[in-house]
This record gives C-alpha cells, sequence and structure tokens, in this order.
C-alpha cells in the first residue's frame, strides 16, 4: 500500500502582525508550521504504514525554505519526501495548485501505485477547503472530505469504509481505492516521532521537483497565468462609521447599571425579548 | 420575469463563454428532504446583485423525487427566486460528490450562469470545490461580502485572508460561472414574500447507480446539536484570553444563563481547550447573528470580527482601550472582565426578574 500525504508550510497565523500605518503583513520573524490541519492526515496515514506496512509518500509545493516542512513530517515517521519548488508556481490560486499537485501525484503513481491520497481539511492561512477536492477531481479518485473515521480498509477488494462528518450528523461511505480522503481536525493526535526517524529525517535527501519534473501538462494553466481569480484588493477593514458609546462607572455595579439603562434604552425591544426568552427556557426545563 | 434560460451552443472561446453566461444562481442545499436555511440567505444576497446586473435569480435544486422539492421550489420563490432547475433522480437521496458534480456540471454547461452561491456548509464546500475544478473557472471561500464591479460586470468577492488578519477582495475576470462559498449566518435572512411565483424547469441527471462508485451505507444523526443552537441563538455571551485563566470562563455561563443565551469564545480559547470548537465564533468557527452578543474579553481580530458583525447590538469588554473589537462593537466598557462580568450578570438578574414579576 501506498499512500501520499500533502502538507502545506504555513506562517504560525497567530502570529502574523499587520503593519499599523501600511496594512501589509509583517513576515519578518514569523515561525513557520506545518497547517495544523495536515497533521491529522499525516498521522492517520502513519497509522496506515503502522497497522498495513504503508508507504508513506509526504509532498508539498512552495519555495525551497518548504523543504522544512518536509523534514519535520519525516521525523514524525514518512518514507520519502518530495517538494514541488518553480517559480512558474508562483501566484497559483486553489485551481492551478491543484494542477500542479496533482501533476507531481500521477508522477509518483508511475513508480508506485497509489492507494490513498490525504490532505488537510484545510489551510490555516487560506482556509479554502478547495485544493483536496480539487486534486480528487483532476485525478478521478473518489473524493472523502470531513472524514472522522477510517472505519476498515480491505486491500484484497480494494475498498475502504469511512465516517464522514455532514451537516447534523455522518455519513458510513463506502468506496474503492483510490481515494483522496480530508481528515477532520481532532481525529487523532500527531506521534512524536522515534530517535530513528530523527536521525534519518537529518540524513534524507529531499527531491526536488519543478513544473517540467512534475509533468505539468501545460504550464500556461499553472501559476498566476492559470489562476482565474485575480485579487484586486488587500485592506484593513474600516470601524464603524459610528463609534461605540462609551459606558464607564465608578464601581462594576454602577458600571452595570448604566450598561443596562443604555442599551435597554437603546433598544426597547430587548429587555421584552430576554424575558421571553427566559420564560421559553425555563417552561422547556421543566417540561 | 424574464424567460427562463434556453441552452446556450457551446461557446469555444472565453468571450463567447463570458457574453453567453447569465443570470445568477443558488444551490439549494437539501439534505434529507431539508432545505439548509442558508440557502434563503444566498437568494437573498443573490437577489440583489441579479438586480444590479438586470438578470434572473435561479434556484438549483438537486434531490431524490419527493413532495418536499415542490415546497422547497416555492420556498426559493417566497424567498426572492424567479425559477428553480429542478434534477430529481433516486440516485441523489444521499449526497455524494460524484453525482451531484456530474448533476451541477451538467446544468452548468447547458444553462450557463454568470455566478453560482453555494453554502459553506460540509456539503457546499465539497460540492463546490469539485465543480469549480470541472468546469475550470474561479471559486472564492467564505465570502463576507459581495458586490458587482460593473465596469468588468464581474463579482467582487470579499473575504478574510492571512489567517484573517485582513480581507482581500477577489474576482473571476476570464472563467464562468463566478463560483463562491457563503457561511451561514453571514447574509441576513431576506423577508418571505408569499404569493410570490416562479418557473420549475426540470433536468434528467442521466446516470445509473451502478456507474457511482461511492455507496452509503448508513447515516447517524446527532444527538447533540449545540452546534445550531449558537448559530441561531438570539443571545451570545462569549469569552477570550483577555479572560485570563480557564476559570474564569465561568463567570460567561454565569451571565448566559442568566440572559438564557448561548456561550461561545474566540479562537485562541479554543486552541488552549478551554472550550469545544463547536462553541467557536468567527471566520473557522460559527457565524452568528444574534440580537444581543456580549464579548468579553476579546480583542476582535478580524477573524472574530466576520463571525459577530451580523449582530444587532454588540456589548464589548476589553482592558485594552484600543482594542479592536471597539472599532464594530456598540458599547465599549474598557475595564477587567472578571469584575465587570459578575457585576453584569447581578443587575441583568435583578432587572429581568423584577419586570417580570
Amino acid at each position: 500500500m501506498h499512500v501520499v500525504v500533502c502538507i502545506k508550510q504555513v506562517p504560525d497565523s497567530a502570529q502574523i502582525r499587520v503593519h499599523p500605518v501600511t496594512n501589509t503583513i509583517m513576515r519578518q520573524g514569523v515561525p513557520t508550521i506545518i497547517n495544523p490541519f495536515d497533521l491529522f492526515s499525516l498521522e492517520e496515514a502513519l497509522r496506515l504504514k503502522d497497522q498495513l506496512g504503508a508507504k508513506v509518500t509526504v509532498l508539498t509545493m512552495g519555495p525551497k525554505m518548504a523543504d522544512q516542512a518536509l523534514r519535520k513530517a519525516l521525523t514524525f515517521g514518512a518514507d520519502e519526501a518530495i517538494l514541488l519548488t518553480d517559480r512558474a508556481f508562483a501566484g497559483s490560486d486553489t485551481l492551478a495548485t491543484s494542477l500542479a499537485i496533482s501533476s507531481a501525484i500521477a508522477k509518483i503513481g508511475e513508480t508506485q501505485p497509489i492507494d490513498i491520497v490525504f490532505c488537510g481539511k484545510q489551510t490555516i492561512d487560506g482556509d479554502t477547503a478547495q485544493v483536496g477536492p480539487g486534486i480528487a477531481t483532476r485525478l478521478g479518485l473518489q473524493q472523502l472530505t470531513y472524514v472522522a473515521k477510517i472505519v476498515s480498509i480491505d486491500q484484497t477488494a480494494r475498498e475502504i469504509v469511512v465516517h464522514r462528518r455532514a451537516e447534523g450528523g455522518v455519513q458510513v461511505l463506502k468506496t474503492s481505492l483510490p481515494c483522496l480522503i480530508t481528515m477532520m481536525e481532532d481525529t487523532n493526535h500527531i506521534r512524536f516521532g522515534t530517535m530513528a526517524d530523527a536521525f534519518r529525517a537529518a540524513r534524507s535527501p529531499i527531491t526536488e521537483w519543478t513544473a517540467v519534473d512534475a509533468g505539468v501538462p501545460d504550464i500556461s494553466k499553472g501559476g498566476l497565468r492559470g489562476s482565474p481569480t485575480v485579487v484586486k484588493k488587500v485592506f484593513a477593514p474600516t470601524a464603524r462609521t459610528a463609534k461605540a458609546i462609551a459606558i464607564s462607572g465608578d464601581t462594576p455595579e454602577a458600571l452595570a447599571n448604566s450598561v443596562l439603562d443604555t442599551v435597554f434604552a437603546a433598544h426597547p425591544s430587548l429587555q421584552g425579548d430576554l424575558q421571553s426568552s427566559i420564560a421559553t427556557n425555563s417552561q422547556g426545563a421543566s417540561s | 420575469m424574464s424567460q427562463p434560460a434556453t441552452p446556450n451552443p457551446a461557446g469555444s472561446k472565453e468571450d463567447d463563454l463570458l457574453a453567453a453566461s447569465k443570470g445568477v444562481w443558488v444551490y439549494l442545499e437539501m439534505d434529507r428532504g431539508h432545505v439548509h436555511p442558508v440557502s434563503w440567505e444566498l437568494i437573498g444576497e443573490g437577489r440583489k446583485l441579479a438586480d444590479k446586473l438586470g438578470v434572473d435569480v435561479w434556484g438549483v435544486l438537486l434531490a431524490p423525487p419527493g413532495a418536499a422539492n415542490q415546497a422547497a421550489a416555492n420556498d426559493a420563490f417566497a424567498h426572492g427566486a424567479d425559477g428553480v432547475y429542478l434534477m430529481e433522480d433516486p440516485i441523489l437521496a444521499d449526497y455524494r460528490t460524484a453525482p451531484y458534480t456530474t448533476g451541477l456540471t451538467k446544468l452548468i454547461t447547458t444553462y450557463k450562469p454568470e455566478i453560482l452561491l453555494l453554502g459553506a456548509t460540509t456539503l457546499g464546500r465539497d460540492l463546490a470545490s469539485a465543480v469549480a475544478t470541472t468546469v475550470a473557472t474561479g471559486l472564492t471561500a467564505d465570502c463576507t461580502g459581495l458586490a458587482i464591479d460593473m465596469d468588468t460586470r464581474s463579482m467582487a468577492a470579499t473575504r478574510p485572508t492571512f489567517g484573517g488578519s485582513l480581507l482581500c477582495t477577489i474576482h473571476t475576470l476570464k472563467a464562468r460561472p463566478q463560483m463562491a462559498t457563503i457561511r451561514p449566518r453571514v447574509m441576513a435572512m431576506p423577508p418571505r414574500q408569499e404569493g410570490r411565483s416562479g418557473q420549475i424547469v426540470p433536468v434528467p441527471l442521466g446516470m445509473r447507480e451502478d456507474d457511482i462508485i461511492t455507496k452509503v451505507l448508513d447515516y447517524i444523526a446527532d444527538r447533540n446539536t449545540n452546534e445550531a443552537h449558537l448559530e441561531f441563538a438570539d443571545f451570545v455571551v462569549a469569552g477570550g484570553r483577555g479572560l485570563g485563566k480557564v476559570e474564569n470562563f465561568k463567570l460567561v455561563e454565569d451571565l448566559a444563563k442568566v440572559l438564557g443565551a448561548e456561550v461561545g469564545g474566540s479562537r485562541p480559547l479554543v486552541q488552549g481547550g478551554w472550550i469545544g470548537h463547536d462553541r467557536q465564533i468567527g471566520q473557522t468557527g460559527k457565524t452568528i447573528r444574534p440580537k444581543l452578543y456580549i464579548a468579553a474579553g476579546i480583542s476582535g481580530a478580524i477573524q472574530h470580527r466576520v463571525g459577530v458583525e451580523g449582530a444587532d447590538c454588540i456589548i464589548a469588554i476589553n482592558s485594552d482601550p484600543n482594542a479592536p473589537i471597539f472599532d464594530f462593537a456598540h458599547y465599549a466598557i474598557v475595564g477587567d472582565a472578571t469584575k465587570i462580568l459578575p457585576a453584569l450578570t447581578e443587575a441583568f438578574r435583578r432587572r429581568l426578574s423584577a419586570q417580570a414579576n
């Protein structure tokens, strides 16, 4: 069994700062991490390695420095790492990104056929959740997003059963391999890699592929030129035109009373709404 | 209402497709006989875009045959749709990526809409991504604002970017349809207009069950429906990192109890394990539209702001007078939330019970 895990190196968004005057992102000194959502998929892949002896190949697309994310994935126990890096990919939106990555996956599959492709549910920098399904669509893989649990894999019948999170419930789906899976968050915990893996990761070469190496069929459909979406404007939100009304008081109690006076005066129906809501709630609780 | 769209001959060039693409479509998300309310919110928003462009709004419904479909179409008309494309087939009984993608793609290539909006639900995101890739067009996720740029006759889709620290506006200029997903509760629910009607155009799916690889073995309904409560709650009290320590979150819960409100929190509280992800309010959590929102110790980064801006009344408590939350709150209380929350709880308790008696 061969599984490919697509990961992305992202800025640790909790630490992103916006320059207060120029409204640009201050990237300097912002640490990068493996997109946290990808780790749930990576751990699931490593469990298939433990249980079924699967080979785990990790793949990323990005600048040269993205090799750090791959090396980190190797320390967790991944077997092989491929970095897709080419200036031609610069400015890719999700459609162009899925073209590049799916081409590379097809190329990886030429050496050893792939049974499962894993992606993160979404990234924390783009938050689109679009690249995984884009890859599945381009490669004709059965698409299993928001997977809460892999229930079983039958390697002989080449079938997999999963729980997929839907609105208001969970679907139990059975499909054939190969498939693409995006794991839900909090479905597992990424392991601590072994010392052996850490040493191996430090020595392992990371394969670098250009667009040509990855076999991207038409480079004009990649990168900025191959991206149908155009970012026209990046901006900071403006404050509401009406400024917030400041409420203060000498003591917390005086302040609280002042808040209620002010808010109930400005929103006359609010007090009644609250009271009827409380009445409904207590009825519900007693019934 | 104008004539329903008729199939257009396939244009070979980009410009032909741009010129031939007309109308705003809203995907009507029906799951297990029930239409997700985000569909009506999007018809309301789609109506504004369509009026600007001078075109019609069409709902798109893929579902198994059943009486619920006519009712859903009538609901779509009442919320502002001019017509509904209805694709009925037993294959569509449960959501599966492949048949839904095939069906929606067939409708798009046949009738050529210029704009297609879907709810950013697990279903909508899964389907939108597959369809946008299939028809090779632009898709903008989790939009918080939609507008029309009349110079280019294109949709300006605004969404948070860089982990929610800035906003960006995205256009799809050379491909159609221009696709966007919008999270539930981001757009206001349009009022129902009873008696409004429209046309239903049936379109066959044209697939056989044998051709579909993925099978649905079972569906396990959630027992816990807390998530829906937060999104549709009229009153919400939430806490953030400014509460200092996890024990202090009880102060938020105490106030919520007195108000009959739902509790929520900002992203750092979820990351810190104080509350579950289903209680997170903001871009990567829930969007709320309550009558009253009280935010205690939340700084108000954009990613939080976009989740609460639809609230009628926002009271913010923060010890930092420069916290961004005061840029969009209606009432600003500068001070220690752990001291002010108990006083507010007591004041609300007294005031609300005094009036009731």
